[in-house]
């Protein structure tokens, strides 16, 4: 058996009554006492608190101290544009291999605190972490370095309607933070932060990077506000299943690419020829034309039964048409939901079709994602 | 009359030839939030161990089991709107089955109320 990894919060979530699973190497709450229901509606209607700890963060900068030659490095690593980046601008985007296949997906910021927006501020998957590293490393030119933050910073996640009052109540500052932005600000007199307004979850909120030593503290003081409570992975699973949010290891994975994967928003314009100067570039080009790649798409399963994951999707004559990725329940959708693979044909919103259930045929249709609206902060 | 229970932590409750057959307790807690559950056709002939049943969390799709052998006479038709009420009630209203038992001889295998108390206390 393999020695399992620790977030710096372990004792908290022991003591709190978690029940702990093995997760991309590390011991990790899945549930709390209140369990998976009450976690997940608890988040869409307050405020939860994840330990997003075992993700990878990361910081990458220049010798020269430019930002441009930092954006410009990794720019051949991700679809993303990135040397547009603003001061303070985040963005979603992939590791890329050769072929185009996803090795990961990341968040991406330029910091925005004085002195220091040459940087660029990476979180990355646990699952991924080591092998997303030594791909930076192998691929970053000279007078570019990676600087793994993973022995120094722990993540913290606060999400739902009253993120932002409760954060608010700490630094009023991070009320002015609009969706997929970020900063350095300090939460106490003692506790600074990095803090993105992003998640998971569909919902507004944010992720707040802490240093190892004062997670602990922060994490008491949120989960003192009555709104706040500890949530596990499992409701982060169906939150983000909700929200339409890819999961890597399920909808993505080194075969598929972003624009199969419904990512093309994430791929500015400039960047989606073969010659955009990327790993994986020629791919995406490729799928953004070729109608015989499939894509990805929200199913709902009529009736109440779950479809989930490597569930055969078939057309209504029975042909095979693609598999599920993700699915389970949906406690806000107050029904299953399913998130899969087919082919273009069958893309479009209300096309019928059937999963295969324990060898049985179930009704199911083609929607729209997200299954919950999102509820993204982007200004006054 | 008297509740038997199996390992994997489904009970059957014997009046005459009939069982019930539902999970425990501690099975119904380990789950978590049940969302669906998927019942057997009548008149199905099912052997000890064959899977009777699917419950589903939110987390994950668990079979139940035959304790013992023999054919379903009826299902609780109530689960399909109610499935929660397996969390409610595990040991009453959130039963799954009931059947003809085939061969009463195979309840000797299970175990009583006391042992399987034991058996969870160990786990």
């Amino acid at each position: 058996m393999i020695d399992l990894k620790q977030t710096k919060l372990h004792s908290l979530h022991v003591a709190a009554g978690a029940k702990m699973v093995p997760f991309a190497g590390y011991n990790m709450p899945v549930q709390y006492p209140l369990g998976v229901l009450g976690e997940h509606n608890h988040t869409r209607a307050k405020a939860g608190l994840f330990d997003v700890s075992h993700m990878g963060q990361c910081f990458i900068a220049a010798d020269d101290g430019t930002f441009e030659t930092a954006a410009k490095a990794l720019e051949k690593l991700v679809p993303a544009s990135l040397t547009d980046l603003e001061p303070g601008q985040q963005r979603y985007s992939q590791f890329l291999n050769e072929e185009g296949g996803t090795l990961d997906d990341l968040m991406i910021s330029r910091l925005g605190f004085e002195g220091h927006t040459h940087k660029l501020y990476l979180v990355v998957n646990a699952g991924c972490k080591d092998a997303d590293y030594a791909h930076i490393e192998k691929h970053l030119p000279d007078g570019v370095s990676l600087d793994i933050k993973d022995d120094v910073l722990s993540l913290i996640a606060l999400q739902g309607p009253k993120a932002a009052e409760v954060l608010g109540a700490m630094n009023s500052a991070v009320k002015d933070l609009v969706f997929m932005t970020h900063t350095d600000l300090p939460l106490t007199k003692t506790i600074w932060v990095h803090v993105s307004r992003s998640g998971y979850t569909g919902e507004d909120g944010f992720e707040i990077s802490v240093k190892h030593d004062d997670v602990e503290e922060l994490t008491k003081l949120l989960l003192a506000h009555d709104d706040v409570q500890l949530i596990g992975l499992g409701a982060r699973d169906s939150l983000r299943m909700e929200a339409g949010l890819c999961l890597y290891g399920h909808e993505l994975d080194p075969s598929v690419s972003p624009i199969e994967a419904g990512l093309i928003w994430s791929i500015q314009k400039h960047r989606r020829s073969a010659d955009a100067g990327y790993l994986g570039a020629a791919r995406v080009a490729n799928d953004l034309a070729d109608k015989s790649t499939k894509r990805l798409v929200g199913i709902l399963p009529e009736g109440r039964a779950p479809a989930r994951e490597h569930t055969e999707i078939q057309d209504m004559d029975g042909n095979s048409i693609g598999e599920i990725t993700s699915g389970g329940f949906g406690p806000t959708v107050g029904g299953p939901v399913a998130i899969g693979f087919v082919g273009r044909k069958f893309t479009k919103a209300g096309t019928a079709v059937q999963l295969i259930v324990r060898g049985k045929p179930r009704p199911a249709k083609i929607v729209k994602m997200p299954f919950a609206a999102h509820n993204y902060y982007r200004g006054a | 009359m008297s509740t038997k229970y199996t390992e994997d932590h489904e009970w059957i409750n014997v009046e005459g030839d009939i069982g019930t057959i539902g999970i425990s307790p501690y099975a119904a807690k380990q789950l978590g939030d049940v969302v669906f559950v998927e019942l057997p056709e009548i008149g199905r002939e099912m052997d000890k161990g064959d899977e009777a049943a699917v419950v589903e969390s939110v987390k994950a799709a668990s079979e139940v089991y035959a304790p013992v052998g023999g054919e379903v006479i009826a299902v609780n038709e109530a689960l399909e709107d109610a499935p929660e009420t397996v969390n409610a009630s595990p040991d009453g209203e959130g039963w799954f089955i009931k059947i003809k038992i085939s061969d009463a001889d195979e309840l000797d295998a299970l175990m009583d109320e006391a042992a399987y108390k034991t058996y969870c206390d160990g786990l």
